[in-house]
C-alpha cells in the first residue's frame, strides 16, 4: 500500500487536504478528503443580540458574506416575526443579484476558466487568470475586472461597504437608495446584461466548440448521480433569495419541497473522525456513505443543482440558456431530465450569471426601491427563526433560537459548500480512480484532472477564496506506506 | 533588476482580505507587474515547499492576513517571518483577533462539542469527534491540532507594521501600495516599525457626518428599536456605536449607512484597549452622576463584552474568558 498525499490544496480557504491510498498494483484503495479548519461560529453565536447575527456570520466568508448577512437577515425577521416593507425586499434582492454577478463572473473567468480557456493540459504557469487574458486579450481580462466592480459597487450601494455589508436587519434594511443611486444601478444593470451577452458567446466559442472539452464535461471521470437541491420560487424557477427548498432524486422526480422553517425534518449531518466539515445528507433517505444513487441521501448543491430542480429561469435569456444547456447535454430543452456531469456545473454558473445580470437592471428599473419605507421596527418577539438562501455555492440555512430578550441560546448553520463534502469526497475519489491506475505516471495533468474534479463545485470551506487567478496548488507524494521513502513527487507551480 | 517580491497569505481568516485585494480592481494589473509574487495561495500555485526553499529575508514583504488558532497558522507565521524582510499584519483577525477570536468567550471543548454532539441536525449516535490523528484501514490521516486560544500575529511573531480594517477598504489598500511602490522605487526610508498604516490616527466619530449635540441619555436601544434620525449622532440617540473606540480610515461607512460602527478598524492611536475606551466614552453619554443609575443604564447594552471587543478581543487586556 502506498499513500498520497495532496496537501495543501488552495483556492479553499483554510487548507483542503487530499490522502489517497494506493495498491501496491497502482490501482486506487481509497480517498480521504479533509477539512482541517473549524471556528466554532455556532458556539460563540451564544449570548450575542440576535440582530448582531447578520454582522457577525458575514465573517464566516469573506467571499460570500452578502449569503450570510442575508440568511441571517432573513432568519432573525423570523425571530422577531418580522414582515419587511416591500421595499427592502427588493433591496435585498437586488443586492443579492448584484453580488451574485460579481462571483459568478470571478469564479468563471479567473478560476475555471483557465482549465478551458487556456486548456487543462496548458503549462501550470499559464493556468491562471494571466494566462485567460493572454489567451482572450487584456481588453476582454478588464472587461472581467469591471463586471466584477460592478457587481461589487451594487453592494456597496446597497449594503453600505463592499466587502461585509451591514444593512440588513430585522423588519427591513438602514439604508435608503437615493435617486442618483438608482441611475447609477440602471446604468450597471444594462452594462451587465452586455457582459451577460458577452459571457455566452465564450462559452460558444471557447467551450462548445471544442469537441474535446464536451466530451471532458460529459465523461464518466466527473459525473455523479445523486440528489440535488435549491431555492425556488412558486413556479419552480431558480431564486437565489427566497422561496422554497426543492430536492430532486437521481432521475429528476420531485423528493420533497419543503419551508426553510422546516428543514431538520430533510436534513441531518454525519460525522467523520479525520474531517472538521460534517457531511449533510438527507435525513429520510439516510447516511449510506460515500456512494450516489437514489439509496443514498449524498445530495449536490451548487449552481447545477439549482438548474437540476427547477423548471427554468424568471428571465428571457437565462431561460433561453437554460433550455440550450439541457438540449445540449440530455438532448431534452425542458431540463426534465437532469445533468449528472460536475464539469457542467461551470456553464449552469454562466446560466445563472445572465439570470443574475438580467435581474439586476430589471430591479434597479423598479423606482420602489427609492422608497422611504425600507423599515418597520419589529415588535414582540417569537424566539427562533430559519432562514434560507442559496449562496453561490449551494444552499444555505441559519436557524437560531433566543431568550425572550432576544439574546442568542442556540445557533446551527449549514452553509453553502459543507452540502457537497460527501459530493467532492466521491468526485475526488472518482477522478483519482479514473487518473491513477496501474503503471501511470502522475503527471501535472493528472493532478490538474483531480482539481478540476472539487473546482467545479468552487469549493468555499469555512469560507472559501477562489476570487484571482486559476490555480490551486497541489502537491502529490507518493510514499510507500511500509517504510515511508517517497517515490514518486509532483508539484504544481505556477 | 529583479522585481521585489510580494507574498499574500492567509492563516484564520474568511477571505475577505483577498477579496478586498481584488477590489483594488484594475492596480492589481500594476501590482502583478511590479512585484514578483512569489506566494498568494488564492491566486498562485505556489506551495508551502516553495517557501521553505527561499533564502532568509528573500521576500521584499508579506502582507499576512487571518488569525492563529491551530499549529499550522502557527508554523506558516514563524516560516514567513523568517523569509522576509517586512511583515505587515494585514486586516483585523492578524491585528487584533477580530470576530473569530470571539470564541476565546469559550473554550475549545466547549466548542468541538456543540459542534459535533449537540447541534440540531446531527446524526452522531457514535459520538464522533474529529481528531488530529485518526487510524482508517489503510493506514493514518492527520488534521492540524486547533488551539483553545485564538491568537493575534504579533502575540506569536515580531511585526513591522498593522494595517487595520475587516476588511481594509480597498481605496486604502491602493494608496499602501502606491506608498510601497514610490518607497521601493526611489529609494525612500520606511516608516518607524509599529506605523499603523492604511488609516489616520484620529477616530470614526472624526470622520461622521452626523452631528453631534452633546445630548445625554437614560438608556440603550438596540439597531431594530427605532427608525434613527439620519443626521443625528447614533450614540446620542441611544444605539451603542464604536465610533469613539475605532481608528478611522474606514471612511465611516457603516454610519453613513444607517448602522452603528462596530470597532472594525481596531482602537485609534494611544489607545491600549478599545473595550475600556468605549466603556469611558459611554460615560460621557451616561445622564447620571449616580453610580446606580449609571449601573442601570450600562445595564441596558446587551453583551457588552460581544459588542465593545467584537473586533479586538484577542488583543485587548481581557484576552479571553477564564472557564
Amino acid at each position: 500500500m502506498k499513500s498520497i498525499v495532496i496537501d495543501p490544496i488552495t483556492r479553499l480557504e483554510g487548507h483542503g487536504k487530499i490522502h489517497l491510498f494506493v495498491k501496491d498494483d497502482g490501482e486506487l484503495a481509497n480517498c480521504y478528503f479533509q477539512v482541517p479548519e473549524l471556528r466554532g461560529f455556532e458556539k460563540f453565536a451564544q449570548g450575542r443580540p440576535v440582530e448582531e447575527m447578520a454582522r457577525i456570520t458575514t465573517r464566516i466568508c469573506g467571499v460570500c458574506p452578502d449569503a450570510h448577512h442575508m440568511a441571517s437577515a432573513k432568519a432573525t425577521d423570523a425571530v422577531f416575526g418580522a414582515k419587511i416593507p416591500s421595499a427592502a425586499y427588493k433591496l435585498r434582492t437586488l443586492l443579492y443579484n448584484g453580488f451574485y454577478a460579481s462571483d459568478h463572473t470571478a469564479h468563471f473567468y479567473a478560476l475555471a476558466g483557465p482549465d478551458f480557456i487556456c486548456g487543462p493540459d496548458a503549462p501550470p504557469g499559464e493556468r491562471n487568470i494571466l494566462g485567460v487574458i493572454a489567451k482572450v486579450g487584456l481588453d476582454a481580462g478588464k472587461k472581467v475586472i469591471a463586471q466584477r466592480a460592478r457587481g461589487q459597487r451594487v453592494i456597496e450601494i446597497i449594503g453600505g461597504k463592499k466587502v461585509h455589508p451591514v444593512t440588513a436587519l430585522p423588519g427591513g434594511m438602514s439604508k435608503r437608495i437615493s435617486k442618483e443611486e438608482q441611475q447609477e444601478l440602471i446604468k450597471i444593470g444594462e452594462d451587465m446584461v452586455e457582459f451577460a451577452k458577452f459571457s455566452i458567446q465564450i462559452v460558444n466559442d471557447v467551450v462548445l466548440a471544442n469537441k474535446q472539452y464536451v466530451d471532458m464535461i460529459l465523461s464518466d471521470t466527473y459525473a455523479h448521480k445523486t440528489y440535488n437541491i435549491g431555492l425556488v420560487d412558486e413556479n419552480n424557477k431558480v431564486n437565489f433569495y427566497d422561496g422554497k427548498v426543492r430536492i430532486t432524486d437521481p432521475e429528476g422526480k420531485e423528493h420533497c419541497k419543503y419551508e426553510p422553517k422546516d428543514y431538520l425534518e430533510y436534513l441531518a449531518e454525519h460525522v467523520e473522525p479525520y474531517s472538521y466539515l460534517k457531511y449533510p445528507f438527507l435525513k429520510k433517505i439516510g447516511w449510506k456513505g460515500f456512494v450516489d444513487g437514489v439509496d443514498s441521501g449524498v445530495f449536490k448543491a451548487s449552481p447545477l443543482s439549482r438548474l437540476n430542480v427547477s423548471d427554468g429561469m424568471a428571465t428571457p435569456l437565462a431561460q433561453a440558456e437554460y433550455e440550450r444547456f439541457y438540449e445540449t447535454l440530455t438532448g431534452d430543452g425542458s431540463g426534465n431530465t437532469p445533468v449528472h456531469a460536475t464539469l457542467a456545473t461551470h456553464w449552469a454558473r454562466v446560466v445563472e450569471l445572465v439570470y443574475s445580470c438580467e435581474a439586476v437592471l430589471e430591479q434597479a428599473k423598479d423606482d420602489e426601491i427609492i422608497s422611504d419605507h425600507i423599515f418597520d421596527p419589529p415588535k414582540g418577539i417569537v424566539g427562533e427563526g430559519v432562514g434560507v438562501v442559496e449562496a453561490p455555492r449551494g444552499n444555505l440555512t441559519h436557524h437560531y433560537k433566543t431568550d425572550e430578550n432576544g439574546i442568542v441560546t442556540e445557533a446551527n448553520l449549514i452553509v453553502g459548500t459543507t452540502n457537497n463534502n460527501a459530493a467532492i469526497t466521491m468526485s475526488i475519489k472518482r477522478a483519482a480512480e479514473g487518473l491513477i491506475k496501474k503503471g501511470t505516471e502522475i503527471t501535472q495533468g493528472t493532478l490538474n484532472r483531480i482539481e478540476m474534479a472539487f473546482r467545479a463545485y468552487d469549493p468555499c470551506f469555512g469560507c472559501a477564496t477562489h476570487s484571482l487567478a486559476g490555480e490551486m496548488p497541489l502537491e502529490v507524494i507518493v510514499h510507500d506506506a511500509e517504510n515511508g521513502e517517497v517515490i514518486q513527487a509532483a508539484r504544481q507551480n505556477c | 533588476m529583479a522585481k521585489p517580491k510580494l507574498a499574500i497569505y492567509w492563516a484564520a481568516s474568511c477571505g475577505g482580505c483577498d477579496i478586498a485585494i481584488l477590489d483594488v480592481e484594475e492596480k492589481i494589473l500594476e501590482v502583478a507587474d511590479f512585484f514578483d509574487l512569489v506566494f498568494w495561495p488564492c491566486a498562485m500555485d505556489f506551495k508551502y515547499a516553495d517557501v521553505e526553499a527561499m533564502d532568509d529575508k528573500s521576500i521584499t514583504l508579506t502582507l499576512f492576513n487571518g488569525a492563529i488558532r491551530s499549529d499550522e497558522n502557527y508554523h506558516i507565521a514563524q516560516l514567513l517571518r523568517r523569509k522576509s524582510v517586512v511583515l505587515c499584519a494585514f486586516g483585523s483577525c492578524a491585528s487584533e483577533g477580530c470576530i473569530p477570536s470571539l470564541a476565546n468567550l469559550t473554550n475549545l471543548n466547549s466548542i468541538l462539542k456543540y459542534v459535533y454532539l449537540e447541534s440540531p441536525s446531527l446524526s452522531n449516535a457514535e459520538k464522533t469527534i474529529p481528531q488530529p490523528k485518526t487510524k482508517v484501514p489503510e493506514g493514518e490521516i492527520t488534521i492540524p491540532r486547533l488551539w483553545n486560544t485564538v491568537r493575534t500575529l504579533p502575540q506569536v511573531v515580531d511585526v513591522d507594521y498593522i494595517i487595520p480594517g475587516c476588511p481594509p477598504q480597498s481605496d486604502q489598500i491602493a494608496a499602501v501600495i502606491a506608498t510601497v511602490i514610490d518607497i521601493l522605487k526611489n529609494g525612500k526610508p520606511l516608516p518607524p516599525k509599529g506605523t499603523v498604516l492604511g488609516a489616520t490616527d484620529k477616530s470614526v466619530c472624526d470622520e461622521c457626518t452626523r452631528q453631534r449635540d452633546i445630548k445625554k441619555i437614560t438608556e440603550f436601544i438596540r439597531p431594530y428599536e427605532i427608525i434613527p434620525d439620519p443626521d443625528i449622532c447614533l450614540l446620542e440617540q441611544g444605539i451603542v456605536c464604536l465610533g469613539p473606540a475605532t481608528r478611522s480610515g474606514c471612511g465611516a461607512k457603516c454610519v453613513s449607512a444607517g448602522m452603528p460602527c462596530r470597532g472594525c478598524y481596531g482602537k485609534p492611536e494611544n489607545v491600549r484597549d478599545q473595550g475600556a475606551k468605549m466603556i469611558s466614552a459611554l460615560a460621557s453619554v451616561i445622564d447620571s452622576t449616580d453610580p446606580e443609575e449609571i449601573a442601570r443604564i450600562i445595564s441596558t447594552v446587551p453583551d457588552p463584552v460581544g459588542t465593545f471587543y467584537r473586533f479586538s478581543l484577542a488583543d485587548s487586556m481581557l484576552r479571553r474568558a477564564q472557564l
